[in-house]
């Protein structure tokens, strides 16, 4: 998943969807992604969690309930090995864990089997299901651009 | 679900609360949103209530569909009598709060009485207390969010405010949520004022269950592509509604000076591209895919720093070109003004746009307006009669009552010059040369409203085939012509009672594009989330039963056929500039009359705008009021 926050205009679509997806309900508490603003200042950074390579949540689990998935690449839970202690979601510095505050439950993304909602939902292209490389290109096509703009600035001074 | 979603009657006077569950019956015949309003209204104001009184009622209604990711399904829609015109007040406003009081359990609120002292509603989880405001009263509307956030240590809780216009009891001061988003129109912010009503801070996390929720999210992708496949939303997407100008001004169809012209010369830099010096990105409102805002920072200047959002092509006509300012930076200092004191951007630049005429006609002089010199084009005065108006000092507090108190004060004549309808001011477009838009602000129930009917897509010249399939009936397809203009705006009026009673986005229907989700659409989109069926015959039905409502409440009101008048100026001055489609244009009176009578035909009104007995019985209005809720 990447996720490029100066796309993100806001509008929770992403938190709805993966709610309606996974829940079968419309209820951003419920929602494995949260959009994390700072309105005043018209600042929006989508909460996911990134599928670390090294998971901490997998480290930190007592019972071994958190696996990678090997054709999606997602980190997951298995609830029915899963005690509920939650130290997944406190040990977790992304914040990619969230605790259902009904069923006690821990929510995390699964990457919904490999087609990620949020993303297919995701019409500004805040959030992008894509290969490595491809992410890894997109920006430095996207700094390369910064840098021929300021060459250009530099060029053009006297 | 939807079923499960209650109605709350909140009396401020004594502090309490009673919580109902909303019939069935009520969503059958009015969804929600603005329908339900329209019926609260009805049913619970006595005719002749002042506005400002505890006894109008102040109501707050999510749309039928509130929370779907789709459409910008986050509409609220709030009304009360307004003490702008003492007819329907009505304003419709996005961003996060219905989706939000939904979560919470609620679908409606009605407010009545008047707290003894400043106080605002804290809605959670199904609970609503009433808190005090004292330390709030006085502060802005973004810091009044701000503490209120803060107090409760909660980032993500949405409120609807007023800031100290409504405080104030200016008759136009508007209702806000987040930077941008206002209930605008008809002085709803000054209703929530005068019962020391501060704010209403809701936060929720109850599910939102929906009858078919798989095939739902699969249909809500489908919409917002649909949507997306329209010019009008990928332009709008990154210019915002100032698009619109570009072609406007080029054309000559936008007021400037107030009416003495139709387009503003040297208006280049208010042209949309020129925000991009100011723009880091846009923002969307909740469930929408347009995102027709620009967050913008302003770092120079008195009144720097700013960060604000939007400004809209409406801003850009009441501080630009009907006052007469040519530069974006005067646009966004006083949109950001007008957010900040809770003002109606509209109704304040059609004031301040009046009051310059007048004073260039010498009909008001510097002893009238306390020393200041209404010139056109002075940003200052701009800025200072703004903050006049807001806090009801010096000759603000003359136009803060809006316009037909300011004219019986002012007198000489001063109403020729007015640009307004049953009291509210007109946008700064200029409808001389479209009599589809000229018919749509004379019959708006709210006033001068463009947003009760505009078929701006009669601007696009469709061809006439296209325009009959889907107005099912003949229309011209010249926008100069009166032919079908009647069907036009009638189709529009229903078209938008439904999209503001299931609370989605009006662009986000046909405004700008024919192919964008309309009443097929939204009957689809109520069964997959409700389970209800409407057919496109109902959904039109229901559309009438709305605006038919609005219209004998307006009656009652003391409203008649000639209230739906257009200023004396749109049938006396032919338009002095534009390209030749827009130049030497004027309303025929006799033409206007002939549309107004085939426009009364489409809604079964008689001649005189009365609706029939037998209109009132088919569309079950017949024993209103009924009091289900």
């Amino acid at each position: 998943m990447f996720i490029d926050p100066e796309k993100c205009t806001g509008c929770r679509i992403c938190e709805t969807a993966c709610s309606l997806h996974h829940e079968k309900v419309c209820n951003p508490a419920l929602a494995r992604i949260h959009v994390a603003k700072w309105e005043t200042a018209g600042l929006y950074i989508p909460v996911v969690c990134v599928q670390c390579e090294s998971p901490i949540c997998q480290t930190v689990c007592p019972v071994r309930a958190i696996n990678r998935d090997e054709k999606t690449g997602a980190v997951q839970i298995d609830y029915n090995v899963c005690v509920g202690c939650r130290l997944c979601a406190l040990y977790c510095p992304f914040a990619g864990a969230q605790i259902d505050a009904e069923k006690g439950r821990v929510l995390k993304c699964d990457l919904c089997g490999g087609e990620p909602v949020c993303a297919k939902f995701c019409d500004p292209k805040a959030l992008q299901f894509v290969k490595a490389t491809t992410a890894n290109m997109r920006k430095q096509r996207a700094a390369a651009q910064r840098f021929s703009e300021l060459m250009k600035k530099l060029l053009s001074t006297p | 679900m939807v079923w499960n979603r209650k109605i709350a009657y909140i009396d401020l006077s004594s502090g309490k609360v009673v919580q109902k569950p909303i019939p069935k019956e009520v969503r059958q015949l009015y969804l929600g949103g603005r329908g339900v309003d329209m019926y609260l209204l009805y049913n619970h104001l006595k005719p002749k209530t002042d506005p400002l009184s505890p006894k109008n009622v102040l109501l707050v209604g999510a749309g039928l569909l509130g929370g779907i990711p789709c459409l910008g399904s986050g509409r609220c829609d709030i009304a009360a009598r307004s003490p702008l015109t003492g007819a329907v007040g009505d304003s419709n406003v996005g961003g996060f709060f219905a989706p939000e009081l939904r979560l919470a359990g609620f679908d409606n609120l009605v407010i009545s009485g008047r707290a003894e002292k400043p106080v605002y509603l804290w809605i959670e989880d199904g609970e609503i207390t009433v808190k005090d405001a004292s330390y709030l009263w006085g502060k802005d509307t973004f810091e009044t969010q701000t503490l209120i956030r803060d107090d409760h240590d909660d980032q993500d809780l949405k409120c609807l405010v007023i800031g100290v216009a409504g405080e104030n009891l200016v008759r136009f001061a508007n209702i806000r949520t987040g930077m941008k988003n206002s209930a605008g129109r008809t002085g709803m912010g000054a209703v929530m004022g005068s019962k020391n009503l501060k704010a209403i801070a809701v936060r929720g996390t109850k599910s939102l269950e929906f009858a078919h929720p798989e095939e739902l999210l699969d249909y809500c992708k489908e919409m917002n592509e649909m949507i997306m496949n329209t010019r009008w939303a990928k332009a709008q997407s990154r210019w915002g509604t100032m698009i619109i100008y570009s072609n406007t001004n080029t054309t000559g169809l936008i007021r400037t000076k107030n009416f003495q012209l139709n387009r503003l010369e040297e208006g280049q830099d208010l042209e949309p591209e020129n925000i991009d010096r100011y723009s880091f990105g846009t923002a969307g409102c909740y469930g929408c895919v347009v995102h027709c805002r620009h967050r913008y920072v302003l770092r120079e200047g008195p009144y720097a720093p700013i960060y604000g959002e939007g400004p809209e092509y409406t801003s850009l006509g009441a501080f630009g070109t009907m006052v007469d300012c040519k530069k974006m930076e005067t646009i966004l200092v006083a949109n950001h003004l007008v957010n900040k004191y809770g003002l109606d951007t509209l109704e304040t630049g059609g004031l301040i746009a009046w009051a310059m005429e007048l004073y260039e006609k010498g009909i008001l002089d510097q002893k009238q307006t306390d020393g200041l010199k209404l010139e056109w084009g002075d940003e200052n005065v701009v800025f200072e009669l703004i903050r006049q108006i807001a806090t009801r000092e010096g000759f603000g507090n003359l136009l803060a009552d809006g316009f037909r108190n300011a004219i019986a004060k002012i007198g000489k004549g001063s109403e020729y010059y007015a640009i307004e309808i049953k009291g509210m001011s007109n946008l700064h477009s200029d409808e001389r040369p479209t009599p589809s838009f000229a018919l749509g602000i004379a019959t708006a129930t709210r006033g001068a409203d463009h947003l009760r009917s505009r078929p701006a897509i009669d601007m696009y010249g469709l061809p006439e085939e296209l325009l009959r399939e889907v107005y099912e009936g003949p229309v011209a397809s010249d926008y100069t012509s009166y032919e079908g203009k009647s069907r036009m705006v009638w189709w529009q009026e229903l078209l938008y009672a439904i999209t503001d009673s299931i609370g989605i986005c009006k662009f986000q229907t046909v405004f700008c594009a024919l192919h964008a989700p309309k009443w097929d659409e939204f009957s689809k989109l109520i069964r997959l989330a409700t389970g209800m069926e409407f057919s496109k015959a109902q959904l039109m039905e229901t559309g009438e039963r709305i605006y038919t409502l609005e219209r004998l409440f307006n009656m009652r009101e003391g409203f008649t056929r000639k209230d739906d008048a257009l200023p004396e100026r749109y049938f006396k001055e032919p338009t002095p500039i534009g390209l030749p489609i827009a130049q030497g244009k004027k309303i025929d009176k006799e033409q206007f009359e002939r549309m107004l009578n085939e426009y009364y035909a489409l809604h079964k009104w008689d001649q005189n705008g009365e609706p029939r007995k037998e209109t009132i019985e088919r569309l079950r209005l017949d024993k209103e009021p009924t009091h289900m809720i």
